[in-house]
């Protein structure tokens, strides 16, 4: 390991992947450092991403693309189902991702674009001049070492660690923290081109219980609840091993994860000086879906092509690199963050009951397109007496 | 003081980011407190999805 790059990636998500595959590209000097010893595992995530999405970063790949999903459906407390079918929807439902093999090509990207790696190697504080971040303190199976660089970025996902090292607070209140775990079962009777939400206050309050495919008879099952819905005798844990009970009672549990997942606003600010802040770390994460893979390479890319710009300039302040906070806000991304982030106030508000009504008065339509906001338009027209209530919702398509 | 329950920790992280005094991380995959930072708040401890936080009266 060198002592001086042009950037420094602490994470080896797709976040940091991206940002060091990218900075790579530009012809900078990259080090993307890795605390675990192994990319991609443990994976901490249920593995869903949008197919365009996913594909304006990198070609599909049958190694590590578990699942082509055909259609989405959602699962009212009553079990009144929406059904979201991609025949009449464009391709818009997803993959359900590998992340362990996914994870490492994108690395294995960054690397052969010109990026030197290092696993089992975590940054343990940062190198600062006053408020200019210059690097980090490194330490590599007990060796300590500098390594400063012109640009940080900061991947280090939900944790978020590095960024409040260098004096950004990044707490997540405990109401916007999911408490997240999931099964990856298998030997069970599943629809294997279908990602199923299941909703309900009985279920997950506050959140949902997925069931996402990963291949004909496996899927990842998994559920998540604000951290503040957690009690002594009901967590996060205990709902999905109630669910599993009365649905999967006979399914394999090969694999068990566990998980935050911040559903807040993005941080306030995901620069400062000599510093950048992607991904999970920067709260990117969708606050309906709690989707974070797309937004992180989002992130990622564009964070490197800042930092290049400001690197060729010799001006890697705040301000030079504002372009890219200001670069993700300003499109589709940080607008459809803003938005779900008001949906999502607003839908956990309703009772049992409000959401039952809600998903037979959109049951059976045939949806032009699979988003939350055609799913929002169409509650909104079907439901003209609950309007003042809905106002807020209105209001924040808007 | 706050106990961590090594055999039930999945050492996922979510009690860190919710940690306000950043008392809690994550190092070589094992979940360490300093003690000295740590108030004892609990918030800690409603993150976890597994229960594996605990404030103890113990010194």
């Amino acid at each position: 390991m060198k002592n001086e790059y042009d950037v420094l990636v602490v994470g080896g998500g797709p976040g940091g992947a991206l940002a060091a595959w990218t900075a790579a590209r530009l012809g900078l000097s990259v080090c993307l450092i890795e605390k675990r010893p192994a990319i991609g595992a443990p994976v901490r995530c249920a593995e869903g991403i949008g197919k365009e999405l996913l594909k304006s970063f990198i070609e599909p790949d049958p190694r590590w693309v578990s699942a082509d999903i055909k259609r989405a459906r959602i699962v009212a407390p009553d079990g009144t189902t929406i059904a979201l079918d991609e025949n009449k929807a464009g391709a818009e439902v997803g993959y359900v991702l590998d992340r362990k093999v996914f994870d490492r090509e994108l690395v294995w990207q960054a690397s052969k674009a010109g990026s030197d790696v290092f696993v089992k190697t975590r940054a343990v504080a940062p190198i600062m001049e006053g408020r200019h971040v210059r690097g980090a303190v490194v330490e590599c199976c007990g060796k300590r070492q500098d390594v400063r660089a012109k640009v940080t970025i900061a991947a280090d996902g939900v944790e978020a660690k590095f960024a409040r090292w260098c004096g950004i607070d990044t707490t997540i209140p405990l109401t916007e923290m999911m408490s997240c775990i999931q099964y990856l079962v298998t030997d069970i009777d599943i629809d294997p081109n279908s990602n199923d939400f299941y909703l309900g206050n009985d279920v997950a309050p506050q959140g949902y219980l997925w069931v996402f495919a990963k291949g004909e008879r496996s899927a990842n099952i998994g559920i998540g609840i604000p951290a503040s819905k957690n009690k002594p005798d009901m967590r996060a844990r205990d709902y999905l091993d109630r669910f599993m009970r009365e649905n999967f009672p006979n399914g394999k549990i090969i694999e068990c994860i566990f998980g935050g997942d911040p559903v807040s606003r993005p941080l306030p600010c995901t620069v400062a000086d000599g510093l950048m802040i992607v991904g999970d770390a920067a709260r990117v994460v969708d606050p309906i879906t709690g989707g974070g893979i797309g937004n992180a390479m989002i992130t990622g890319r564009l964070a490197a092509e800042v930092a290049a710009k400001a690197i060729a300039q010799g001006d890697t302040s705040k301000e030079a690199l504002m372009p890219y906070d200001a670069g993700w806000r300003q499109a589709k991304m940080g607008k459809t963050l803003e938005r779900n982030y008001k949906v999502k106030e607003y839908f956990i508000t309703l009772s049992d009951e409000k959401m039952n009504t809600l998903a037979q008065s959109i049951e059976g339509i045939n949806f032009s397109e699979i988003t939350v906001m055609a799913l929002l338009t169409e509650i909104i027209k079907r439901n003209p007496k609950m309007l003042l209530e809905l106002k807020g919702l209105t209001h924040a398509l808007i | 003081m706050l106990q961590i329950h090594r055999e039930i920790c999945g050492y996922c992280g979510a009690c860190v980011s919710v940690c306000p005094e950043g008392a809690l991380e994550l190092v070589d995959a094992y979940l360490t407190v300093e003690s000295d930072i740590c108030r004892c708040c609990g918030i800690c401890t409603k993150a976890c999805p597994l229960g594996a936080l605990e404030v103890t009266d113990e010194e």
